[in-house]
């Protein structure tokens, strides 16, 4: 056996594997967000829909994140023309319902959509608790690094960014999210 | 001269002695605005720093390429804020702080990076090594000894 050879061969090739391993561990499709741990981007966006008693804000009403600060803001980009969206509705829906009384805010902000399909779509739905705000040029979304919905961020009480879900938000992991949040700003 | 020509005749004169109508003032019906000078450099710079950054929700394409819509509120973004006075360097500085260095197409020539302009130049100058060793050999080997 020529073992230079060999040893050429094995130069050339631990490399190449070693650096493919590395690519299959990660997924290609996800975007590492530099976001969370920061303060997050301020908004002042306008609702189109209200959402239901006692969560509902008026139509119009300008949402300021700036007047949020204290409370947990889970904010939820959503489009009506968004398949995933239909899976996580009705249970972000129910948590937001489940936390009225306490600090925290739920924001829909709606994505690359028009209000009037976004408004149709919530009927379609059976209603959502929480108000949606309009976003109409997706300024608020490049804020935030969006690069599709449906994405959810969680704003702690110091209005940094805690934590980001992409993808359908199961209502599990939202609720033990603000319920992480809500324990850490208690004294 | 035969009808249909004098018809011709009579219609083009119509538009040769056609009055502006009440209220406007000639060119206001023409409310596309002529690019500028300044125009044109701010959608050359606009292009420029466009085509080094990623669409987000595209395979490798530039938002400058892609036709999405996310890319066109991003482009247009680009263009306001150099309209607003900010470097090329800002406006990428902005972005990567949103999504990371991921959203540069050519990644910074730093850290785990720089394999990427590394390995090439050591493949070419490797390469251009075997091949000047192989052929020193061949003519090595093809001397006729006198």
């Amino acid at each position: 056996m020529n073992w230079r050879r060999a040893g050429i061969a094995a130069v050339l090739v631990i490399p190449v594997v070693f650096v493919f391993s590395r690519g299959m561990k990660t997924d290609p499709r996800e975007i590492p967000s530099p976001l969370p741990g920061n303060p997050a981007p301020g908004f002042a966006l306008a609702v189109f829909a209200p959402g239901q008693p006692p969560l509902e804000r008026p139509i119009g009403d300008t949402v300021r994140l700036a007047d949020l600060k204290g409370r947990v803001v889970v904010l939820n980009f959503w489009a009506s023309w968004c398949l995933a969206c239909r899976d996580e509705h009705q249970g972000l829906s129910a948590v937001a319902r489940d936390y009225t009384g306490k600090p925290v805010q739920f924001v829909g902000s709606l994505y690359q959509d028009t209000p009037g399909n976004g408004t149709a779509w919530i009927a379609e739905m059976g209603g959502q608790s929480y108000p949606s705000v309009n976003d109409p040029k997706a300024l608020t979304a490049i804020d935030y690094g969006l690069y599709g919905v449906p994405e959810t961020f969680f704003i702690a009480q110091d209005g940094k960014i805690a934590r980001k879900i992409t993808g359908p938000a199961p209502p599990a992991v939202v609720k033990h999210i603000i319920d992480s949040l809500l324990t850490t700003a208690s004294p | 001269m035969s009808r249909s020509a004098r018809v011709i005749v009579g219609l083009l004169a119509l538009t040769l002695v056609r009055t502006p109508a009440r209220g406007q003032t000639p060119g206001a019906d023409t409310a596309i605005r002529l690019r500028t000078p300044a125009d044109s450099a701010l959608e050359a710079r606009t292009s420029a720093v466009a085509s080094q950054l990623r669409c987000p929700v595209c395979q490798g394409l530039s938002i400058q390429d892609s036709p999405s819509e996310l890319a066109q509120s991003m482009r247009s973004l680009v263009r306001d804020q150099l309209a607003e006075g900010k470097s090329p360097d800002q406006v990428k500085a902005y972005f990567v702080s949103k999504y990371g260095e991921w959203i540069l197409l050519s990644p910074p020539p730093h850290g785990f990076n720089l394999l990427a302009y590394v390995v090439p130049v050591l493949i070419v100058l490797g390469g251009g090594a075997l091949i000047a060793l192989a052929v020193r050999r061949w003519t090595a080997g093809s001397e006729v000894p006198s």
